[in-house]
C-alpha cells in the first residue's frame, strides 16, 4: 500500500527536485529508521544478557547442590572452588541411602501427605458445594468469616493447637506412630483458601446443568460427584499437588509435635540429621546428597504437573 | 430436592398451553417438564422443583458439618484461647493450672518485668529489629526485582517459557534443603568468598549479625521471586498494548513508560503483593532454620531471632511468653494490612 502511494508520488516527477526529509537533524528516513532498529536490537541485547545473567543467579544454588553433593569433601573444603567434581562421588548418595533414615521419613511423609490431602480434598469439595450450590440462612456472612480467618497468621494458632492435641493424648509419653500421624494430619484437614479456590470455580459451572440433573431426578450427591467435580478437575489436580507439597515442606510444626526422631517428615530428618565425620567436621558431600534426594521428587512433581501448579499458585500465593 | 407436583393436563390435543413450557420458570422458582403417559397419552407438568432453595437447609449443615467443627476446633478456638493464654499468670498447658491474670507476659517479653530474677532481651534486642529489618528490605527489594524481572520477560521474544520456568523454579524447592545449599555456598570456604576474593569471611556460622542479613536476605528475595514475577506476569499480560504504542507515538523514553504506565495500571497486583509478602516477611522462621540451623550465628547467642522463631522456642517451656509474642505479632501484621488498604485507596488504581 505504501510502496503504490509512493510509486504515484514518482509519477509526479518531483523525485528529481524534492528529497524527502523529515526534519530531525537532516537525517533521512533510512537513517533514522537503521538508528531505531539499531537501538532496538542493542536493547533487546542488553535485556537478554540482563535476564539470562537473572537467571544464572535463580539456577546456581541447585547447580551447586548437585555438583557439591557428587564431589569428596577435601574438595568442597579446599581453598580454590571448582565447578566440576574432579572425582565424581556417586558413593556419596549411596552413604546418604544407608546412613540417613530416607526410607523411613520418606514413609511418614507420604502417609501424612496422602491422608492429609486426601482429608483436605473431601472437606474442600463438600464446603465448596455448599457455600456455591445451596442455599441456607447465613451463607454468605458464614463465607465471610471464612474469608476473615485468611488475614490470621497461623501462628496465633499453633500454641492452642499444641496444647489441644496433647490434651487428645496425641503427644507426649507414649507417643505412637499412629498418634503422631495423627497430630500431624487432623488439624490441617481445612484449607479456607482451597475452600475459596474451589467454590469460584463451582460457581462457574452453569445453572442449567444442575437444574437438568434435578429434572432427571438425581440427588445433590450425585450430581456433585459426577457433575462438579470432574468439571472442576484442574482445580482439584492443583490442591492436590500443593497440599501434598505443603506437607513435603513442613517442617515446624512435625518438629514441635514429635518426641521421636522417627516420626518427623522429610524436612525435620534433612535439618535434624548431622552429616558429621567421626572428627564432626560437616560432610557437605553428604548433606548435599540429601538435599538432592529432598529436592528431586518436588522436581519430578513440577516437570509433570507445572501447568496445574503454576496456575494453582498464580490463583494461590499461599504455599502449602 | 424440593416438592414435586404432578399436574395432568387436561388434554393432549390443547396446543394453547401456556404454561405448561418445558424448561426452568424463574419467577415460580420452579422447574418445568412435560412428560407424558403413554396409555393415556396425556402430558403432565412435573413443578415444584425448587432451585435448592429453603428446602436444603439442613443438608447444606450437613455438609459443612465436619468442616465447621474442625475450624472451631483448630482456628476459633486456638485463636481466642491464645489470647486467653498471652494473660495467664504461670500458666502450665500439660495441666492447664495458672495463678490469675496478669499483664506481665507482655512486660517480659518487652524487658520490662523481670522473670526469675533475669530480664528477657532476646525478644527486644533480636526478635522485633530482626523481624522489621528483614520486612523492610526484603519486601521491596524482592518487589521491585521481581518487577524488572517481569518486565523483561514480558518484552522478550525467544526463550520467554523456559525462562519463565526458570524463574518459577525457586517455588518448588524445599526450604530447609535450599538454606542448606545456600549456607555452603556461602561457607567460610565457600563459592562466594571465592568467586569474589573475599577470604574466609563468614557469612553464617561465626558470622556477626550484620554479615549474617546478606546471606538470609539473599536468600529470602531468592525464594520469594518467583511468585511475585508469576502474578507480576498475568497482570502485565492483561494491559491494553495501546497504551505503550501510544506511548511509543510520543516516544516516550523506556524508564518514564515503566513508571508512567505499567506500573500505574500493575498496581492492583503490586498492591496485592505487597500485601501478602508483608504478613509473609513478618513471619520468617524457616529460612533461618535452613540457613543458620538455630537462632544464632556465635555459640549459643540468639542473634538471628524473629518474632516467630521466639514464639516456637518458648512454645513449650514459656507457653505464655510465646502467647504473648503472637498476639503482638497478630497486632502488628493487622496494623500493617490495614495501612496498606488505607494507603491503596488512594493510590491504586483499579
Amino acid at each position: 500500500m505504501e510502496q503504490k502511494q509512493y510509486s504515484t508520488f514518482e509519477n509526479q516527477t518531483f523525485n528529481d527536485n524534492i528529497v524527502l526529509s523529515i526534519g530531525e537533524k537532516g537525517r533521512t528516513v533510512e537513517a533514522i529508521q537503521r538508528a531505531t532498529s539499531i537501538r532496538n536490537i542493542a536493547g533487546m541485547i542488553i535485556v537478554y544478557i540482563l535476564i539470562l545473567f537473572a537467571a544464572l543467579i535463580i539456577i546456581f544454588p541447585f547447580y551447586w547442590m548437585v555438583i557439591t553433593s557428587l564431589k569428596i569433601n577435601d574438595e568442597i573444603t579446599a581453598s580454590t572452588q571448582t565447578f566440576f567434581p574432579s572425582i565424581v562421588m556417586w558413593s556419596n548418595y549411596i552413604y546418604v541411602f544407608n546412613s540417613f533414615d530416607f526410607g523411613n521419613y520418606m514413609f511418614n511423609t507420604i502417609v501424612v501427605g496422602i491422608f492429609s490431602t486426601a482429608g483436605t480434598v473431601l472437606t474442600t469439595i463438600a464446603a465448596a458445594f455448599a457455600f456455591s450450590r445451596l442455599k441456607f440462612k447465613g451463607r454468605d456472612a458464614l463465607f465471610a468469616i471464612f474469608l476473615m480467618t485468611m488475614m490470621i497468621p497461623g501462628e496465633m494458632m499453633v500454641i492452642s493447637n499444641y496444647i489441644t492435641v496433647a490434651s487428645f493424648g496425641w503427644i507426649g509419653e507414649g507417643q505412637t506412630r499412629i498418634d503422631a500421624y495423627l497430630a500431624m494430619i487432623v488439624p490441617f484437614l481445612v484449607s479456607v483458601f482451597y475452600i475459596y479456590l474451589l467454590r469460584q470455580n463451582f460457581k462457574q459451572i452453569p445453572n442449567e446443568l444442575y437444574l437438568a440433573a434435578k429434572v432427571d431426578g438425581k440427588s445433590d450427591w450425585t450430581f456433585l460427584w459426577k457433575v462438579m467435580v470432574p468439571l472442576a478437575a484442574p482445580t482439584i489436580i492443583s490442591i492436590v499437588i500443593l497440599k501434598f507439597m505443603g506437607t513435603w515442606n513442613a517442617y515446624v510444626w512435625p518438629n514441635l509435635i514429635t518426641d521421636s526422631v522417627e516420626y518427623r517428615l522429610i524436612s525435620n530428618g534433612l535439618r535434624g540429621s548431622s552429616f558429621t565425620d567421626l572428627e564432626g567436621r560437616v560432610q557437605y558431600g553428604y548433606q548435599m546428597a540429601a538435599t538432592v534426594l529432598v529436592t528431586v521428587p518436588l522436581f519430578l512433581l513440577f516437570i509433570f504437573f507445572r501447568k496445574y501448579i503454576m496456575r494453582g499458585f498464580g490463583r494461590a500465593g499461599i504455599k502449602g | 430436592m424440593g416438592k414435586e407436583k404432578i399436574i395432568e393436563a387436561e388434554n393432549l390435543f390443547v396446543t394453547d398451553i401456556p404454561h405448561y413450557e418445558e424448561g426452568f420458570n424463574e419467577q415460580e422458582n420452579t422447574i418445568v417438564r412435560l412428560v407424558s403417559n403413554h396409555r393415556n397419552k396425556k402430558p403432565y407438568q412435573v413443578t415444584g422443583i425448587q432451585d435448592v432453595a429453603a428446602d436444603n437447609n439442613w443438608k447444606a449443615w450437613l455438609y459443612l458439618g465436619p468442616i465447621l467443627v474442625l475450624l472451631v476446633v483448630f482456628l476459633i478456638y486456638p485463636l481466642v484461647n491464645t489470647i486467653f493464654i498471652s494473660f495467664l499468670n504461670n500458666y502450665n498447658y500439660v495441666n492447664g493450672t495458672y495463678d490469675g491474670f496478669t499483664f506481665d507476659n507482655f512486660g517480659v517479653i518487652f524487658g520490662l518485668t523481670t522473670y526469675n530474677g533475669a530480664t528477657e532481651t532476646d525478644f527486644t534486642a533480636f526478635a522485633i529489629p530482626n523481624t522489621f529489618i528483614l520486612v523492610f528490605i526484603t519486601v521491596p527489594l524482592t518487589t521491585i526485582i521481581a518487577l524488572l524481572i517481569s518486565v523483561a520477560l514480558n518484552s522478550i521474544k525467544w526463550f520467554k517459557n523456559a525462562l519463565q520456568v526458570v524463574f518459577f523454579l525457586p517455588y518448588v524447592t524445599n526450604m530447609i534443603a535450599v538454606g542448606m545449599v545456600f549456607s555452603v555456598i556461602f561457607d567460610t570456604n565457600g563459592v562466594i568468598n571465592y568467586l569474589f576474593n573475599l577470604g574466609e569471611t563468614a557469612w553464617i556460622s561465626g558470622a556477626t549479625r550484620a554479615m549474617a542479613f546478606v546471606p538470609l536476605i539473599a536468600y529470602i528475595v531468592w525464594c520469594g521471586l518467583p511468585f511475585k514475577i508469576l502474578i507480576f506476569l498475568s497482570g502485565l499480560q492483561g494491559i491494553d498494548k495501546q497504551y505503550y504504542q501510544a506511548a511509543q507515538i510520543d516516544s516516550a523514553p523506556h524508564a518514564k513508560v515503566l513508571w508512567r504506565i505499567t506500573v500505574p495500571l500493575l498496581s492492583p497486583q503490586i498492591l496485592y503483593i505487597v500485601i501478602t509478602s508483608f504478613i509473609g516477611a513478618f513471619k520468617e522462621y524457616t529460612a533461618i532454620v535452613g540457613l543458620f540451623n538455630g537462632a544464632g550465628t556465635i555459640g549459643t547467642k540468639k542473634n538471628m531471632y524473629t518474632i516467630v522463631y521466639y514464639i516456637y522456642d518458648n512454645l513449650n517451656t514459656h507457653t505464655s511468653f510465646a502467647a504473648a509474642a503472637a498476639v503482638f505479632l497478630f497486632i502488628i501484621i493487622m496494623i500493617c494490612t490495614w495501612l496498606q488498604f488505607k494507603v491503596s485507596k488512594r493510590r491504586v488504581h483499579y
